[in-house]
């Protein structure tokens, strides 16, 4: 297995802020071990936006998880690997202390704020609670805190409506305020996870603005997780596309979006409907994504990938990265040179 | 396609309105009115596009059209006959030849039901469609039909992706022979790659059977490649219809407009001009 080794041309000089490396997650299910993430390795610095997109069952959203230390125990493990943030092993350390620096540092949003938000408590108790319970404010100070960031995602009559419940908020506004509670403690990396993916185009966009806006002005680290090639692309300048828990392909969005290397990539850019002229037919990629259970030899792709040889039926292609290639633009394929040459 | 003489469906002055009720007598004490004087036709073999923010209504329309909702006024007809003043029994046959999939496959399908018995359920109700000695054969023929492995049917939905569910709701739509499919954000809920083999399997079916669909979806990209005629609905009203291309080329109204400038764009860095 080679670890990415291609550091962004983004990545400040002191070095990543989270850096991942060679992540395995298993899950023990009835049927037995799946290997959610098989060797993931990724970095993201302060101040820049990384897109971790894949289909369901790619591990983009485990690799949160992992991250977060919310892995459904006893059924999800860590099986090696290391998640350094800021120098200390998140993969080694108590799930208890990983919470605790998760509660600050590291934010995270899903992908349903309706069923993040508890729908008994008005909003305003709950964007005040991480200042109530974290930094031990009293209800007013921590109320008008709550105030202050409702204001800042952009809840219009934030003063009336911190009284609020959730039910009454629109599914943009409740996202608005899942952001505000993400961002409450000035988190330094901010996780999110399809943040966009039940909302309305116009909401989204407004949604992926806000999320942008709040990154320039807190320079804090922010990983995208997406199934949509489409939402992240204004905003993310990394992407990492992940198949069957592995990353597959990385580099500059630009890079991987224009010059695809990894048949699995081409495919996804090939798949969108507007990749195609009106009436004629889409161009998916044939098959279904894998078996975690089941995973063919060699190449997991191999079985979908119209460049498939008997050496991906053979051999894990490692990420790599050949000579002229921009540099951070890697990807896991024996046969990238001719993948990029058929474009 | 040549145009028919009479439309497959024909909606006028379409009108449905929820009641808001009293708290406690339950007395209906006004209306939200969701969706008002909606027009529009489908033609056997023609393919219609709903679009329109969450609330505008999209979804209303498909479930008045369909008999789940009772519309407040105005007609529903289906080959001439009216829907909405049918009783159940007369809807019984206008509903084989009305199908509808639902956006989310881990919810529409019962999850008690092994793949051969969702399929099959349909022929249970609607006696004749298929003879009973020829359902399993059929199951198969269906399975195949819309990409699954038939060796799966004595599955449960559980034990397929989102993308093998749908097509579980495809095949199990197909099974009555409809002509009319009303798709409410079906392929909204998969992954790219595979919404564009169900995209695909929709399109080639209706070239093979002639259906005709009623497609909902908050996707533009997926309207566009996919429909002949488009409403944009907004707060229950229709703002703009049209063919497809007319409307994607030059949309007329603020709304419409505003939608499709929304629409996220794949590759942002080639057409900062728009």
């Amino acid at each position: 297995m080679v670890k990415q080794t291609a550091p962004a041309a983004s990545a400040s000089a002191a070095g990543p802020l989270l850096s991942v490396e060679n992540l395995k997650v298993e899950f023990s299910t009835s049927a037995g071990v799946i290997r959610a993430l098989d060797g993931v390795s990724f970095e993201v610095s302060a101040g820049e936006t990384l897109a971790i997109l894949g289909e369901s069952g790619s591990g983009k959203s485990v690799t949160a998880q992992t991250i977060m230390a919310l892995l459904p125990k006893p059924a999800g493990s860590i099986a090696g690997g290391s998640i350094v943030y800021k120098g200390r092993d998140l993969a080694a350390e108590p799930i208890k202390q990983v919470r605790e620096l998760c509660s600050t540092e590291i934010a995270m949003i899903f992908q349903d704020p309706l069923s993040s938000l508890n729908p008994v408590f008005q909003i305003g108790y709950q964007v005040a609670e991480p200042f109530r319970r974290r930094l031990g404010m009293g209800k007013k100070e921590a109320w008008g805190k709550a105030l202050e960031l409702l204001k800042r995602v952009g809840i219009p009559n934030a003063e009336s409506r911190i009284r609020d419940f959730p039910h009454q908020f629109s599914g943009g506004q409740r996202q608005r305020i899942m952001i505000a509670m993400a961002i409450a403690l000035d988190p330094k990396l901010l996780i999110a996870d399809e943040p966009t993916t039940a909302l309305d185009v116009t909401v989204q966009k407004q949604i992926m603005r806000l999320l942008a806006d709040l990154q320039a002005e807190t320079g804090m680290a922010m990983i995208l997780i997406s199934h949509d090639l489409g939402v992240v692309a204004d905003v993310a300048e990394r992407a990492a596309i992940m198949y069957a828990g592995r990353i597959v392909e990385t580099g500059t969005i630009r890079e991987v979006y224009d010059h695809p290397a990894h048949p699995y990539t081409k495919g996804l850019l090939e798949s969108i409907p507007s990749a195609v002229p009106i009436g004629e037919r889409l161009t998916p990629i044939v098959g279904s994504p894998p078996n975690l259970l089941a995973l063919p030899s060699g190449c997991s792709f191999n079985p979908r990938c119209p460049f498939a040889t008997a050496q991906c039926r053979n051999v894990v292609p490692p990420l790599r990265q050949p000579a002229g290639w921009q540099p951070g633009h890697a990807a896991a394929c024996h046969r990238s040179e001719e993948v990029l040459a058929h474009a | 396609m040549p145009e028919p003489t009479a439309p497959l469906l024909s909606v006028k002055h379409l009108k449905v309105a929820y009641p808001v009720r009293s708290s406690i007598l339950l007395r209906r004490i006004g209306e939200n009115v969701a969706v008002s004087d909606v027009h529009f036709d489908i033609n056997p073999g023609e393919t219609v596009g709903l679009v329109g923010e969450s609330g505008s209504g999209k979804s209303t329309v498909a479930r008045t059209v369909i008999g789940l909702i009772r519309p407040d006024g105005g007609s529903i007809e289906f080959e001439g006959r009216d829907i909405a003043g049918s009783t159940p029994r007369q809807l019984r046959n206008v509903r084989r030849d009305m199908q509808m999939i639902f956006q989310d496959p881990y919810a529409s399908l019962n999850p008690r039901l092994t793949v051969r018995d969702l399929i099959a359920e349909g022929w249970l109700v609607h006696r004749g469609v298929v003879p009973r000695n020829r359902w399993t054969a059929e199951v198969q023929e269906l399975m195949e039909r819309v990409g699954l492995n038939p060796d799966y049917a004595s599955r449960y939905p559980h034990q397929f992706s989102g993308g093998q569910r749908q097509r579980i709701s495809i095949a199990r739509a197909l099974a009555l022979r409809p002509k009319l499919i009303i798709c409410d954000e079906a392929v909204s809920a998969l992954d790219v790659s595979v919404q564009a083999q169900v995209l695909n399997l929709l399109d080639d079916l209706q070239r093979d059977v002639g259906l005709a669909y009623l497609f909902i979806s908050h996707d533009l990209s997926v309207i566009e490649h996919l429909c002949d005629r488009v409403l944009v609905l907004n707060k229950g009203v229709v703002v703009e219809q049209g063919s497809a291309r007319e409307l994607f080329e030059h949309p007329k109204d603020e709304y419409t407009k505003a939608l499709f400038r929304a629409v996220p764009v794949v590759r942002p860095w080639l057409d900062s001009g728009s």
